[in-house]
């Protein structure tokens, strides 16, 4: 669980982040949604240690992030998985070695262990042959799975994703959704999702934030997100057509 | 100022280059692939560079002595100390500058622009150190291309000595060995540890630190040779007053 309390980020006179507030919850996908310029991405780099911040705390498991020793820091960081935008993949490797690399880095295990628990996280993904492949010659969803094996091959307790469907077609954002959200009940992690794809809120969203010019607008579900009469929110996410009657035919029907 | 800035940051980025070492066995095995990519993937133009130019030094050398005072073995000498002392510590710097150094500024400039280098700090990797450090190793075998090309440099001068009819190969090398002073060999190489150093960081710096796309990364490349030629060339200056002239 990540408790954040009255988060403030600015980046010279720019107030980006205005005093968030929220937890994000085990075991469930948390969503950050929001409008380009919102503050998502600040608000996620934020989480993740890659940006300080003014005011207010994050804490991992009661663990305040900026309160802990460089040691500790880096081991915080050892149980956090991340899947980039643009997957992040290191070009240089393989993708089993890219897979492996967290391993090599923090842990003692042998080369077989090693490949053992790599050929593992590449079947679960459903990547079984692509061992060899540099990312390079890897389409855009294959890069976006691999990304994700990396991200949990060392059992982490967190799982961060900024926009992992970008520049995906429906049906492959469709499969990656469902991986996340298998991936997160399966190994009970609190996995937090930066995204302004509809369809993953309709989807996956156990728990949603929505952001608007650095403030927290709402939370909810993917549940409640139909119900709510919050303008902010219904002018973003039922911008659509589409979505419009999805709602209305929820609506109806509940 | 934003000069004053880069200097700070640059000075800042070396201490931390040297701060949470990566574990060994990845180390090693990015200091093997960095000598590979770095000293023995640059040792072709190098040894074809200084073999021509050898042999044009020594052509120049020939056609300018026409006194004939003067003795034929000095186109040995002339050659040998400009090879030694200018040629190859310098010359082949500012060539590596812009073949090293801008492999190095658009690889981890590139490593930038895709959220490679955030992997790594994610991760809680020390992404100075994972980079630069084992760049910084690899060209601490610098000496040894240099000492190639002050090789090949005076082998390509005698060549055009003695194939273009400007002396003989016994004039030649007589004139090669004629007043040699071992200190310009440690001269030579103490400039040649200083530049690796500065070709190993100010191209490091220029990548890790840009901002932008692709369009940037040609830009940082560009702007990383003009800097580390510039840098090299003050401090050749600087290190030839300290160690030369006294």
């Amino acid at each position: 669980m990540i408790d954040v309390k009255d988060l403030n980020k600015s980046f010279g006179d720019a107030h980006i982040l205005k005093g968030i507030t929220t937890t994000f919850e085990k075991g469930k996908t948390n969503l950050i949604i929001g409008q380009s310029g919102s503050g998502k991405t600040v608000f996620l780099k934020c989480l993740l240690g890659l940006f300080d911040y003014e005011e207010g705390s994050i804490a991992y498991d009661g663990k305040v992030f900026s309160k802990l020793s460089e040691d500790d820091k880096r081991n915080m960081r050892a149980q956090i998985g991340m899947v980039f935008q643009g997957s992040a993949l290191f070009d240089s490797m393989t993708i089993a070695e890219n897979v492996m690399f967290p391993l090599r880095m923090f842990t003692k295990q042998s080369k077989s262990e090693m490949k053992d628990r790599v050929d593992f996280v590449l079947n679960r993904v459903n990547l079984e042959s692509a061992h060899n492949k540099m990312p390079s010659e890897a389409s855009g969803g294959m890069q976006k799975r691999v990304a994700i094996a990396r991200a949990i091959v060392n059992h982490p307790k967190y799982l961060f994703c900024d926009e992992p469907n970008s520049g995906l077609d429906p049906k492959t954002a469709i499969v990656i959704d469902n991986l996340i959200q298998e991936i997160t009940d399966e190994y009970q992690i609190t996995t937090v999702i930066n995204t302004h794809d509809m369809n993953s809120v309709m989807e996956i969203g156990e728990k949603i934030v929505f952001l608007k010019d650095g403030l927290k607008a709402w939370e909810g579900s993917k549940e409640t997100i139909f119900k709510t009469d919050n303008e902010v929110v219904t002018d973003f996410v039922y911008s659509s057509n589409l979505f419009k009657k999805v709602r209305e035919a929820y609506l109806k029907d509940n | 100022m934003t000069y004053l800035h880069n200097i700070g940051a640059y000075f800042l980025m070396i201490t931390e280059m040297f701060r949470k070492p990566t574990k060994w066995n990845v180390m090693k095995q990015l200091v093997l692939k960095d000598i590979d990519d770095l000293i023995i993937g640059s040792l072709g133009i190098v040894a074809f560079i200084a073999f021509f130019v050898g042999g044009v030094v020594t052509i120049q050398t020939a056609l300018n002595l026409t006194n004939p005072l003067i003795p034929k073995s000095l186109v040995g000498f002339a050659t040998r100390q400009s090879i030694i002392l200018e040629f190859a510590p310098t010359f082949i710097s500012i060539i590596m500058a812009g073949k090293v150094g801008s492999f190095i500024t658009s690889s981890i400039g590139t490593m930038r622009v895709t959220e490679q280098i955030d992997a790594l700090e994610v991760m809680g990797i020390n992404s100075l150190n994972y980079l630069v450090f084992p760049k910084f190793m690899a060209l601490m075998l610098y000496p040894f291309i240099i000492s190639i090309a002050m090789f090949l440099g005076i082998i390509g001068g005698m060549a055009a000595c003695v194939f273009g009819g400007f002396s003989s190969l016994a004039d030649y090398t007589t004139g090669v060995q004629l007043d040699f002073i071992p200190f310009h060999i440690t001269y030579a190489f103490i400039k040649t540890i200083v530049f690796a150093f500065i070709l190993a960081t100010i191209p490091s710096f220029h990548g890790f630190y840009m901002k932008g796309g692709a369009l940037e990364v040609g830009k940082a490349s560009t702007t990383s040779f003009v800097w580390t030629s510039v840098v090299i060339i003050l401090l050749n200056y600087f290190l030839t007053q300290m160690l030369l002239s006294s």
